[in-house]
């Protein structure tokens, strides 16, 4: 990692401090305001719209592969992916697709 | 009522937790592993853990930080993934709003995913509860929460140090963040968000700072947004 000391609690402090603020914003701050719908619309759709574009590159192009595609990496998130989506369950998803990760590179390595 | 209903509600929220920390524990380990293996030291580790409680941005911040990304962008995208917690502020601001300014500060300080879901259903299920009773639940979900997620993150640490670097614990961040992402894929909406999420990452990749983070995740917000939209206006 290429961050000094100071950095990385800059980066931790930042991170804690902000994430207080949003989560006190309306409980402390902004009071007993209704959200207009239209913001509470985008709002619902933060988690499920960042998390898969941070996945994409370490599934497609991992830095582990030097960049190259690696099937076992594909295949092991179709799994994790698929089981998450049948069982509706976090904990399954990373058993099964961690699971597949280590067993297909057993077998393929 | 009885000047113990507060208590009741209390116990009532600890023991609606409880299940919750089955959850909760491999997340914090996870993190504790993956931190270490980074490079972190045990305190900030922690401070991540205790100052954040938060794993989802927590585990974009190390991913970030692995990719060398500038401070403000690291600090950005992960404050990004938890933009979602103002509208549970929002949610919880009518129930919890007449209490006083340190208990609302602490309340806000532990609102997390699992807190927020068990104490919103609570006040839905029962409109009749007291301020401090409603406060007192909330307490009472956090009490077994909290403790267990930063208990592990530094059981993790611990384990993590232990580890060979042969397990390619580094494909666990983006199995993480898929089993995250999979139970939340409950309608069309939310479908449309995350297909055009990876695919605003393939198509934005190019772009320096990892700045297609913020773009692909803005892109997928609105469609989103929009999808629901047209839902609702369908029905």
């Amino acid at each position: 990692m290429s961050y000094s000391d100071a950095q990385l609690w800059v980066i931790i402090l930042a991170l804690g401090v902000g994430t207080f603020l949003i989560r006190f914003s309306f409980l402390g701050i902004l009071g007993n305001r209704e959200l207009p719908p239209w913001l509470l619309r985008h709002l619902r759709y933060t988690a499920v719209g960042i998390l898969p574009a941070m996945v994409t590159p370490l599934v497609l192009w991992p830095e582990a592969t030097g960049g190259t595609l690696d099937p076992v990496r594909v295949a092991s998130a179709v799994v994790g992916l698929g089981v998450g989506l049948w069982t509706k369950n976090a904990i399954w998803a990373i058993v099964s697709g961690m699971g597949s990760f280590w067993a297909l590179g057993a077998l393929l390595g | 009522m009885s000047a113990s209903s507060p208590r009741a509600a209390y116990r009532r929220g600890v023991s609606a937790a409880l299940p919750f920390v089955i959850v909760v524990a491999p997340f914090g380990l996870l993190f504790g592993v993956v931190g270490t293996e980074a490079g972190l030291d045990i305190a900030q580790v922690m401070g991540f853990t205790v100052l954040v409680i938060a794993g989802a941005s927590q585990f974009t911040a190390l991913q970030l930080m692995a990719d060398g990304a500038p401070t403000l962008i690291v600090v950005a995208s992960a404050l990004a993934v938890n933009l979602r917690m103002a509208m549970y502020s929002a949610s919880l601001a009518p129930y919890l709003g007449q209490a006083p300014f340190w208990q609302r500060a602490l309340a806000a300080y532990m609102n997390v995913d699992q807190t927020y879901a068990l104490a919103h259903a609570e006040y839905e299920a029962r409109p009749a509860t007291t301020a401090p009773e409603r406060m007192a639940f909330f307490f009472g979900t956090a009490t077994p929460i909290i403790p267990v997620w930063v208990g592990a993150t530094a059981v993790g640490i611990w384990v993590g140090a232990a580890l060979p670097p042969a397990l390619g614990l580094d494909f666990a961040v983006p199995i993480t963040f898929i089993a995250l992402i999979a139970p939340a894929l409950r309608t069309l909406a939310h479908v449309a968000a995350a297909v055009t999420s990876v695919v605003m990452a393939i198509l934005l990749g190019f772009l320096p700072w990892n700045l297609w983070l913020l773009a692909a995740g803005l892109a997928a917000m609105i469609v989103g947004a929009e999808v629901e939209r047209r839902m609702e206006a369908r029905r």
